[in-house]
């Protein structure tokens, strides 16, 4: 290799450092970003762009890397290898009281010796904003989070859910490019939990703010995000929005991480694919539940070895199957079993169906009718249908 | 309404038992002590009068106590000796609260930022020192100190003074002795606040626009501040009334209280004017543990 080739080479790997806003850059560029602790990886050569006034989530189990990369857009870590892009400009070096990067604390982590007032304006203060400033800071923040009167009350002297408001007004008083929210619901309960997302979606809609959540609650994710990265092991598994994490998922493990799934292994067979009836289908020969007809996905499998995957609610539970002409007949899916297991759930009931075959598999129907006319219990046969257009093929 | 109560009756009976002790070990001789100083000396055994003897009947216990004055108290104010006494004593041990407070807190905060085990560790350290007497460890310091002592002996050797400085009997060496004997007393309820802080805390503040400096100076003091109480509390009081350690390392030209007060029980002989030396002591005390006791009980007010 000659010295000019060897400089251009090295040049292309490393693009120059030089800041530049081009219009296609997003606010916020994680790129390869690498966070080991002792030999544990525990983000590892993570990529991910977020767009200004985006609400992304970060979602994955426990240990899967996504409050450490929350904490490293906070500047509490310092990434081991890659670059935060933050409006073009590095910050994985910035130190946290630098950065125009505010969070949420899971704990809330509220200053126990100021009332809420001061809580509000510490970061205000620590702006050396004038004064009259601060005080119309606070009033505007107490008013958004509409904890008007309470502003003289120590942190110890008020409920959770008024606790969380203060210091979701903390973190917005700086007015930050891009809030941070660490588990900010998981202290509250169920029903304040749902309230406050909602909240939560409506404030950032009309602060046009980037928000990055993190939690371990999928459904808290799906409701209030836009889109939806999942992790685990430190990568990302898929980024999504809802719709298509649950509808589409990328992998097997993101289908059955991502609400309820029935899942059945099998092989193609090349012979019985094709054009059935109007649209192409793959036909899949499964152990457990026989040759289940699929659409035929848009991305060509390589792999011969498959998964394929139905969500419960696209299962449909009938006595005797549904009305079956000669063109349904070959476009449905039907299996039979005997109904195994049922749980009420309000607006749901929950199935489980075993097959012939010894599988198990999940079915829920949204009770629509108050009359249970059409409930099945335990131990009746029944068919159970889907079709193929419901299921996804996952490879291996 | 009334609220139900929570105590059964041997509940009740155990939340008694202190206050029995304190009766019985602090009540009763502080009446003894009250007594006496406001009794005369007199050349007897025991050394003052009246003696009460409640066998010789009413006239005479009467007469007793009409015998009883507070020309002692009057001595107190009227003798600089004793107010010199009480001023140096105060002085020493807000001067000495004062250096251990500022050698006690950045030991303490080094403790509690270490990791777990090594905190454990760090505690041994400050704690062992209490398993050798404290006389025996005074001692030891009159020994490094001393003309011919350790201290000498190395600055000569290092060739850092011409002559043996004096070390012993100056107050430079009781303010060693007191911070020496009482460091632990400061660090461990100091300590024991900071291992409490929150980290997350910290980092709000950090992320809030703070450098670590000032995340230190709003966050983490103003929250130690019931641990600086306790620690500055748990050394002031019992220095104000400290005797073997300016008795042993300071010089004699000014007394602490402590010492006044033994003066005038062994030397003097003077029940009277020592007991009501202690009297007063003990009101002057008695101020900063009420303060003590005040704040505390906000800050449980404030934990609610």
């Amino acid at each position: 290799m000659t010295e000019d080739t060897a400089k251009a080479a090295t040049e292309a790997d490393s693009p120059k450092p030089e800041p530049q806003a081009a219009a296609d850059m997003p606010l916020l560029r994680i790129e390869a970003v690498v966070k080991k602790f002792g030999g544990f990886r525990a983000v590892d050569r993570l990529s991910l762009d977020i767009g200004a006034g985006e609400f992304f989530a970060l979602l994955g189990p426990s240990g899967c890397g996504k409050t450490t990369l929350l904490r490293m857009l906070a500047g509490f870590e310092t990434p081991d290898q890659g670059r935060i892009l933050l409006d073009g400009k590095d910050i994985a070096q910035v130190p946290p009281h630098q950065r125009p990067v505010n969070m949420m604390f899971q704990n809330y982590a509220l200053f126990p010796h100021l009332d809420v007032r001061d809580n509000i304006a510490f970061g205000l203060k620590r702006a050396r904003l004038p004064r009259a400033e601060i005080d119309t800071r606070v009033a505007e923040m107490v008013a958004l989070v509409k904890l008007e009167g309470l502003e003289k009350r120590k942190p110890d002297q008020l409920s959770g859910g008024q606790r969380q408001r203060v210091a979701l007004a903390r973190s917005l008083a700086r007015r930050p490019q891009v809030l941070l929210l660490d588990e900010p619901l998981a202290a509250l309960d169920k029903k304040l939990r749902e309230s406050t997302q909602l909240e939560l979606m409506e404030l950032q809609r009309r602060l046009g703010l980037t928000f990055i959540i993190v939690t371990h609650d999928q459904e808290e994710a799906m409701t209030v995000a836009g889109r939806i990265g999942v992790m685990d092991l430190g990568r990302l598994e898929q980024v999504a929005t809802p719709r298509e994490l649950y509808e589409a998922p990328a992998s097997r493990w993101i289908a059955e991480f991502v609400g309820d799934i029935n899942l059945f292994e099998g092989q193609i067979e090349p012979g019985k694919s094709g054009h059935l009836a109007i649209a192409p289908r793959l036909a899949i020969a499964t152990r457990d539940a026989g040759t289940i007809l699929v659409a035929e996905p848009r991305q060509p499998i390589a792999n011969t070895n498959v998964c394929v995957a139905i969500r419960p609610e696209k299962v449909k539970l009938s006595r005797r199957g549904p009305a079956s002409d000669a063109t349904n007949a070959q476009a449905i899916n039907r299996l039979e079993g005997v109904v195994t297991d049922v749980g009420y759930l309000g607006g749901l009931t929950t199935y489980k169906v075993k097959l012939d075959s010894g599988a198990v598999l999940r079915s829920s129907m949204a009770n629509t009718a108050r009359l249970d006319l059409d409930a099945y219990s335990t131990s009746q046969r029944v068919v159970a249908w889907f079709t193929p257009d419901d299921c996804v093929v996952l490879e291996q | 309404m009334s609220a139900p109560s929570i105590f059964t009756r041997p509940a009740r009976l155990a939340a008694i038992v202190p206050y029995l002790w304190m009766a019985l070990f602090f009540l009763v001789p502080f009446g003894f002590v009250l007594k006496i100083s406001l009794s005369q000396t007199a050349i007897a055994q025991p050394p003052y009068t009246p003696v009460f003897d409640l066998t010789e009947g009413w006239e005479a216990t009467e007469a007793a106590l009409a015998a009883l004055s507070l020309d002692n108290f009057r001595l107190l104010v009227s003798d600089h000796l004793y107010i010199m006494s009480y001023l140096r004593s105060l002085l020493v041990a807000g001067v000495s609260t004062a250096i251990l407070l500022v050698i006690g807190y950045p030991i303490a905060y080094g403790m509690a930022r270490l990791p777990q085990r090594w905190q454990s560790v760090a505690m041994m350290l400050v704690i062992v020192p209490f398993w050798t007497s404290f006389l025996i460890r005074i001692y030891a310091w009159i020994n490094i100190l001393q003309h011919d002592g350790l201290l000498n002996q190395a600055l000569l050797a290092l060739h850092l003074v011409a002559a043996p400085v004096v070390w012993l009997s100056t107050d430079a060496a009781m303010y060693l002795g007191i911070v020496y004997s009482y460091l632990p007393f400061m660090i461990l309820p100091l300590y024991a606040t900071l291992a409490k802080l929150d980290p997350a805390l910290l980092e709000a503040a950090g992320d809030l626009g703070s450098s670590s400096r000032s995340a230190f100076w709003l966050v983490t003091f103003p929250l130690s501040l019931p641990g600086i109480t306790a620690g500055a509390l748990l050394c002031f009081i019992p220095i104000v009334g400290e005797f073997v350690i300016p008795d042993l390392l300071a010089g004699s030209d000014s007394l602490m209280i402590g010492q006044t007060l033994w003066l005038e029980f062994f030397t003097n002989k003077d029940w009277p004017a020592a007991s009501a030396v202690a009297v007063v002591l003990l009101l002057l005390l008695l101020a900063p543990l009420l303060l003590y006791d005040r704040l505390q009980r906000r800050q449980l007010e404030g934990a609610r």
